[in-house]
């Protein structure tokens, strides 16, 4: 074992605290952050307006089967695409600000065709981001489509097959609708999964709430 | 350091004797979480696959410069970078992969297998050495993936890559999609390597 050694005083020359300072201690981190840095912020630039497109393209691919229904919506040829406008529309709801992002389908000759609304609401697991497509004058409802969600895999996310969306295609807007375990009759009440109820009424009840909001401001 | 490993060692060691899930127990929250679907797995073992390989090549390339006490947040931030370059690509040219994974992908950066393979391997080898081990362990990794997500999505769903393959009369066992899911596979499989293991060595003994 060596002998204790008695403390040497220190030295407080300038290199020394130099060295010691905790930014020349991270001389590397720093430089290594700034590098990465640029080149992620040269990364967004590049693939940012891509990935921004993809989102609202995901949304205005949908718009004109929400509108005409998917098998007349794929017999379109080019000079029968239909124009769609986005717009966002505002509404004062319990002193809140509401926003909905509304599209307006019109046919090339000018001839309106629809509005698809996008809407979100609380699911079982989390929210559920909708868009269904009503006719031109709001009375009955002509799509519907689940952007977004993250029910349950085998139970919740049903909501997503098209068998079940169908149920809501030619369902009058003035009643709301309504889900029901004992099979539909009536007709506002649409069929609810089994074993994901609460999935079932949620997307119900965003329509509802949606189709209420919306009917005074696009009815002008 | 003589009886350091090889690269070639490094790239085999790391595909099945040193399997990061079989084996190491690492990187198990991706494992588990998206093992429903072998689309979504394969393509978190590719995201996870370049991170890796990148982190691990930077790594070792600055490996004199390191400081013992600043190493992990180095490690952390090379991650982090690559991590979220997979992330907006995945965004960018696989936008619909990229919303089932979620978050998932920017969780890669906590993935401990690669934290481990910076320490363990790129921090103390030279370029070759990490690379090849980076490439080992991705592949070692992509097994794993597969392996528990073939199990859970043929019995949860019937399908492979989205694609039937039992017939229609088979009651898909939706548990199998469900998070206890993961944990009845991932334990099973691990049993039955540990099993398979023990037996070969045993018989080497013999």
């Amino acid at each position: 074992m060596k002998p204790i050694e008695p403390m040497e005083p220190m030295k407080s020359s300038t290199l020394e605290r130099i060295r010691n300072n905790y930014v020349v201690q991270a001389w590397l981190v720093l430089i290594l952050a700034i590098c990465f840095g640029g080149s992620l912020a040269g990364m967004q630039l590049a693939l940012g307006p891509l990935i921004e497109a993809n989102k609202i393209n995901e949304t205005l691919k949908k718009v004109p089967e929400m509108v005409l229904g998917a098998k007349k919506a794929e017999k379109l040829t080019k000079d029968q695409q239909l124009i769609i406008e986005p717009q966002t529309v505002e509404i004062e709801k319990n002193n809140r600000k509401v926003f909905y992002s509304v599209f307006k389908a019109k046919h090339p000759n000018g001839d309106p065709a629809g509005w698809v609304a996008k809407a979100v609401g609380q699911g079982y697991a989390d929210k559920i981001e909708i868009l269904f497509g009503m006719d031109n004058k709001l009375k009955k409802i002509t799509g519907l489509f689940v952007l977004d969600q993250k029910e349950t895999p085998g139970l919740g996310n049903k909501i997503m097959e098209e068998g079940w969306r169908q149920q809501f295609v030619k369902k009058k807007t003035a009643t709301p609708l309504k889900v029901t375990k004992e099979g539909a009759k009536a007709a506002h009440e649409i069929d609810s999964i089994t074993g994901a109820t609460i999935s079932s009424r949620a997307v119900c009840s965003i329509i509802n709430t949606t189709i209420k909001d919306l009917r005074a401001p696009l009815s002008k | 350091m003589a009886d350091a490993p090889t690269p070639y060692e490094r790239f085999i060691q790391g595909i099945l004797p040193e399997n990061p899930v079989y084996r190491q127990l690492l990187g198990l929250c991706p494992t588990l979480a998206v093992t429903n679907g072998l689309n979504a797995a394969m393509t978190m073992a590719g995201a996870t696959a370049f991170v890796l390989f990148c982190a691990n090549i930077i790594t070792s390339l600055i490996r004199d410069l390191l400081k013992p006490h600043l190493r992990i947040v180095i490690f952390t931030l090379t991650i982090a970078t690559f991590v979220t370059i997979a992330d907006r690509f995945l965004a960018a040219y696989m936008y619909q992969m990229s919303k089932t994974l979620g978050p998932y992908i920017p969780l890669i950066i906590v993935n401990c297998l690669i934290i481990c393979r910076c320490e363990v391997c790129a921090s103390k080898q030279s370029v070759v050495h990490a690379g090849m081990d980076a490439i080992g362990q991705s592949i070692g990794f992509a097994l794993a993936l597969a392996s528990i997500a073939a199990v859970r999505e043929i019995l949860g769903t019937g399908m492979l890559f989205g694609m039937r393959v039992l017939p229609e009369i088979w009651p898909d066992w939706v548990v199998m999609v469900l998070p206890p899911g993961a944990f009845l596979t991932l334990g099973l499989l691990l049993g039955a390597v540990n099993w398979y293991g023990c037996k070969n060595k045993n018989n080497n003994e013999l």
